[in-house]
């Protein structure tokens, strides 16, 4: 009974969460486009799915993930070992980004680029080669990133001149990259963070800020995700110059 | 065909793809906790329960998009950037870059209605006006991020356009970022690096990449292969410089208050803690 009251009440949420797309579909549909929608039943039908999935999934996460990620941290302070954090902190990057479906369309579309640009040699089994070597470096770099956050919280280092040390490097490998990869890049960084890594991470970020004397969970919790979207550019450029370099 | 039975099969399978996305993370956790932690696990019963809807929820809603907002949004974002569409008749190379004011406006539009929608910023805040004790509204971070997304795309289809390169939009914006670090309040900035990684997953990508590419192959001389990236990237940059322009009004408006009350002496001293 609470538990359907309550899933109720976020439905309530959820469709105002869900109201300026159905506003702004309907009116590019119907005043810009002006022709009727095909499949209006199948829509209809999709939509009620959107609306049940975000509202349980708000439900989840404030049930699972986000304790999981308090916990987490709870537990990794009171055994007090830094290896093992380090060690979870880099898993949970790299086992989370490694199978992300949308990492895996960018790195073939990358390899597919690069070969038309005539940076690598063109061929399915090479393109391939070079998709999985990008995926697997942009892993690595969400791995390395969370290792990077994580330490940054244990120490208190201000998180700008981190990021925008972060940023300094990033251009100046710009300047260097192979004109292909450039977009690639700048784009991998966005598809690295999935919808159940971020509430994991910040869960867990803001964990353990909270639970070190000195810091402020508002200033050291939070950053975690921005490293984890700045370090793929820097590794996909990196990873660009040196494939163009041995080709 | 049998609809509802193909329907139900879809959503089956949409069900096991997410069940194999949640697969590695479900591992790392359980082998941790087993393997290292070998703590108990308060609520186990709640845990359990709320990743079962997490699971479901995230299912039931990547269905839902494959079904309704993607084949949708995908359409009109072909529609709108048809030649025929923008052009009117004209062809396409006698387009100037304002012709594609309908474009502009749709690719700011779903990007801020997609971003709203966007789960894992929903999650970012409400852990941030939880640890902020509301200071951080949740609905003013949402919106302050969906219309840096906006912003970032109406632009980002502005380059595509007229073909300048990206690198100048990243290093314009990423020096604008700088100077607003400097200036903004301490609390946010964190929060709002952040939210330039959150914004850009499950909602938006599918589509903002439809429009990318949908534009890069009508715009004579774009290349979809090359051109057609850099909406993202830009998806995570705005929204950094939106949030904390977010953060500095809202200063600004409360010294301004606190200005204006301040002569007759009732808030001598400065603000409260």
């Amino acid at each position: 009974m609470g538990v359907v009251g309550g899933l109720f009440g976020l439905l309530g949420g959820t469709l105002r969460d869900l109201a300026p797309i159905v506003i702004i579909v309907a009116f590019f549909q119907a005043v810009v486009i002006g022709q009727p929608v095909e499949n209006l039943g199948e829509i209809a039908i999709g939509f009620v799915f959107v609306l049940l999935g975000l509202a349980i999934f708000i439900r989840g996460l404030e049930m699972a993930l986000f304790p999981i990620g308090e916990a987490l941290a709870d537990a990794f302070v009171r055994k007090g070992s830094l290896i093992w954090l380090l060690v979870f902190a880099f898993s949970l990057g790299f086992g989370t980004t490694v199978a992300e479906p949308a990492l895996i369309a960018v790195s073939g579309e990358a390899a597919r680029v690069m070969a038309a640009g005539g940076a690598i040699p063109a061929g399915e089994v090479s393109e391939a080669r070079h998709a999985d070597a990008l995926r697997y470096t942009v892993a690595v770099s969400v791995g390395a990133s969370l290792i990077l956050g994580v330490v940054r919280i244990l120490k208190g280092w201000p998180v700008h001149w981190l990021i925008i040390g972060g940023y300094v490097v990033v251009v100046a490998l710009t300047a260097v990259a192979p004109e292909a990869i450039i977009g690639i890049a700048y784009d991998s960084g966005g598809v690295t963070t999935s919808t159940i890594t971020v509430p994991l991470v910040t869960a867990l970020g803001v964990g353990l800020a909270g639970m070190i004397k000195g810091r402020n969970p508002m200033i050291e919790g939070f950053g975690l995700i921005a490293f984890a979207s700045l370090m793929p550019i820097a590794f996909v450029l990196v990873f660009g110059i040196v494939v163009e370099a041995w080709a | 065909m049998n609809t509802g039975m193909s329907l139900a099969t879809d959503l089956m399978w949409t069900m096991i793809g997410t069940l194999r996305d949640v697969a590695p993370i479900a591992a790392i956790l359980l082998g941790f906790q087993l393997g290292v932690l070998r703590q108990r696990i308060a609520n186990l019963r709640q845990v359990l329960i709320g990743s079962v809807y997490v699971v479901l929820g995230l299912g039931f809603f990547l269905f839902g998009l494959e079904h309704a907002l993607f084949p949708l949004g995908k359409g009109m974002a072909s529609q709108l950037t048809d030649p025929g569409f923008v052009g009117a008749g004209r062809a396409a190379a006698d387009l100037a870059w304002h012709d594609y004011y309908w474009t502009y406006l749709f690719a700011f539009a779903i990007g801020f209605a997609t971003t709203i929608a966007e789960p894992s910023l929903i999650a970012v805040a409400l852990k941030a006006s939880m640890v902020s004790g509301g200071t951080v509204g949740a609905w003013g971070l949402r919106i302050a991020v969906a219309l840096g997304v906006a912003l970032s795309l109406a632009v980002g289809v502005f380059r595509i356009v007229t073909g300048t390169p990206l690198y100048l939009y990243m290093i314009v914006g990423y020096m604008i970022v700088v100077v607003q670090t400097i200036y903004a309040p301490r609390m946010i900035i964190p929060l709002a690096y952040d939210s330039g990684g959150v914004t850009t997953s499950t909602v938006t990508v599918p589509l903002v990449a439809a429009l990318g590419l949908g534009l890069a192959s009508t715009v004579p001389g774009r290349s979809p292969l090359i051109d057609g990236f850099g909406l993202i990237a830009l998806a995570s940059l705005f929204p950094m410089i939106t949030v904390m322009g977010y953060a500095q009004i809202g200063e600004w408006i409360e010294r301004r208050n606190l200005r204006a009350k301040s002569p007759d002496g009732a808030l001598e001293g400065g603000p409260a803690p």
